[in-house]
């Protein structure tokens, strides 16, 4: 709880600076981890979201990593190496896990708070802004996704999938990836109207899964298809953490993080504009 | 003070050609207020009137659309966010967090106001008393009448110690018990020198409680003074209701209208306004009234509201 909250103070500090700049005056309190806060206490059972999360990627893993991968034997990892399917596709649900994390607390749960609760009209009457709330929410839908992957990582840890030191950077990477996915889950979910649009999330979160580079490699696609693979986002967190977790760490990686930079910020920066005038009428 | 722009000490509210639209419907078609330090200013008007416009406005939660407005000094486009922190809102529909506890709804709610946590759990456990709610402290929120969610709305406007406060129909809900209750409330909380504005459809709260109101219809100001200046302006100092058998009345507006200064037919009465009421009703039952049932009592804000506004809001 108290390294929760630190993270969250720091994750303030760092951008109010940077915020003033971008953005309108009066938007903005500075207070937006106390939404973070909100949100622990209103889901008491932090605990379950952790073990509720890790148990879909390791239900994959062991059917696909120990039954399929009997099958299918080895495959070649980022620097040529030979790794086990299991240890193929762990990084790869890792980075879903940090994905789906994100993704489900910034739609569905925001949705509701947004339509029905009412909720972020009693927090504007108080200091904070619509900047506070887009933060605050984004902080709360990636804490979730870094709980998911934390979650998943222990186990990758236990059963030896992770083969090199940078392995551990793989958390601050599933944050990072859990942070530019909510982001964009709140601008999208900003948007929406009714609950039929939430197919759409479907409509996009399913082949991402299926298609990232998430189950064999890039190269059994045609070149074109790579290109069309490669511009969505799950394939950038795929490639980072099988990176990260094998030890084949290269300069591609920044073109990674660089990706999530970039979509976490416009994510950001939409969502504070489309709350600023769906709360502010 | 920064923003400030040549304002008056210790006008709290100053607006001026306020307006607000939405799309093309304005809701707040040019208004002037001054709300004073110490007052309690009231908002009386129709449904639709454009009363919780022009609060959501002060309250800096809705941009103006034209006008100038100042709340506390500063522009609530510029400093909103220091503003609200000096503010107690109470809306007209409650909003209060479901996924929380009583207590935790005051709790979280003083954070968002930057207070400390010791001195949001001792200001909440003070409020939770105020508000008569201290046994169901622990409570999940779904568990609270809809009266008891009221009083917590309003003990959680006061948990940042605000010194203008925005009450949107406060007591709407309420019990009778529980609306004197609130009264007294906000009758200590204009000792502490608290400034209210309050928002009410019920006259006698209004007659109770405020300094100053102001009657809006159609997102206009159609009047403004204390209670008792809108009596002697726009009524005489007694009334007269006549009841009838229904489908009777028709026709005594006009063989009774020069006997007051002013009739008004109700669905159910006939008033008569006139400086003596007695004296009317002997010389309408020389005329041959004969009602079943009659009342002389002194004027009210309600006869005010139905002049101005030409709707009842008491049947
Ligand atoms: N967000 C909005 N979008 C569009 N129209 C709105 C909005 N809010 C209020 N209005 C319109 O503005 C007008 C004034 O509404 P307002 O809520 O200010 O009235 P009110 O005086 O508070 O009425 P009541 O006594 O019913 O609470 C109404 O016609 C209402 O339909
Ligand atoms: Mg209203």
């Amino acid at each position: 709880m108290t390294a929760l909250r630190e993270l969250s103070r720091e994750f303030d500090a760092s951008r109010a600076a940077l915020l003033v700049r971008v953005l309108p005056p009066g938007l903005y309190a500075g207070r937006a981890r106390m939404l973070v806060l909100r949100s622990a206490l209103a889901s008491r059972s932090v605990w379950l979201a952790v073990v509720s999360g890790f148990f879909e990627p390791l239900f994959y893993l062991m059917a696909m990593g120990q039954g399929l991968g009997s099958l299918v034997g080895t495959v070649s990892g980022p620097a040529g190496q030979q790794l086990s399917y299991a240890a193929f596709i762990a990084p790869g649900l890792l980075a879903a896990s940090a994905m789906n994390g994100a993704v489900y607390d910034a739609t569905f749960s925001f949705f509701i708070k947004l339509k029905y609760a009412k909720l972020y009209d009693a927090m504007l009457a108080t200091p904070l802004g619509p900047v506070d709330i887009a933060l605050g929410e984004i902080g709360w839908a990636l804490l979730r996704g870094g709980m998911y992957s934390a979650g998943f990582l222990g186990i990758m840890l236990a059963v030896g999938l992770i083969f090199s030191p940078w392995g551990l950077l793989a958390l601050p990477a599933a944050l990072f990836v859990a942070f530019a996915f909510a982001s964009i889950g709140i601008a999208t979910t900003s948007f929406m109207r009714s609950w039929q649009d939430f197919d759409l999330v479907q409509l996009a979160v399913v082949p991402m899964f299926l298609f990232s580079a998430t189950f064999f490699p890039l190269s059994v696609y045609p070149s074109a298809v790579q290109w069309l693979v490669q511009a969505f986002p799950l394939y950038h967190a795929v490639s980072l953490m099988r990176s990260l977790t094998t030890g084949a760490v290269g300069w591609s990686a920044l073109g990674h993080l660089a990706y999530f930079a970039v979509m976490a910020t416009v994510g950001f920066l939409v969502a504070s504009r489309r709350l600023t005038t769906l709360l502010l009428r | 003070m920064p923003g400030s722009v040549g304002i008056v000490s210790d006008s709290l509210v100053q607006a001026r050609g306020l307006r607000k639209r939405f799309g093309r419907f304005e809701a707040v078609r040019g208004i002037d207020i001054d709300v004073w330090a110490g007052e309690v200013f009231g908002f009386l008007g129709p449904n639709g009137a454009g009363k919780s416009s022009t609060m959501r406005m002060i309250a800096c939660v809705s941009p103006r659309s034209d006008g100038e407005l100042q709340v506390l000094g500063m522009d609530p486009d510029v400093d909103g966010p220091q503003i609200r922190g000096r503010l107690g809102v109470v809306p007209q529909q409650d909003n209060l967090d479901t996924e929380l506890s009583v207590r935790d709804n005051l709790h979280v709610y003083g954070r968002y106001f930057g207070m400390s946590r010791a001195a949001v759990r001792a200001r909440a456990a003070e409020l939770l008393d105020f508000v008569q709610l201290t046994d169901r402290a622990d409570d999940p929120l779904e568990q609270l009448s809809g009266g008891m969610k009221r009083r917590l709305t309003i003990a959680r406007s006061l948990i940042n110690d605000p010194e203008l406060m925005l009450l949107d129909e406060p007591t709407t809900g309420l019990d009778p018990q529980a609306r004197h209750l609130l009264w007294d409330r906000l009758f200590r909380l204009k000792q502490q020198g608290v400034t209210l504005i309050i928002s009410t459809h019920y006259m006698d709260e209004a007659e109770q409680l405020c300094d100053r109101l102001v009657v809006m219809d159609g997102g206009l100001i159609v009047a403004e003074g204390s209670p008792r200046e809108l009596i002697a302006r726009y009524s005489t100092r007694e009334v007269l209701e006549l009841r009838f058998p229904p489908g009777d009345e028709h026709g005594w507006p006009e063989t009774l209208s020069d006997l007051a200064d002013r009739v008004e037919q109700l669905p159910d009465r006939l008033l008569l306004y006139a400086a003596d009421g007695e004296a009317t009703l002997a010389a309408a039952h020389r005329r041959g009234v004969q009602p079943t049932s009659t009342l002389v009592r002194r004027s009210s804000l309600e006869d005010v509201f139905l002049r101005l506004t030409g709707r009842s809001l008491v049947h």
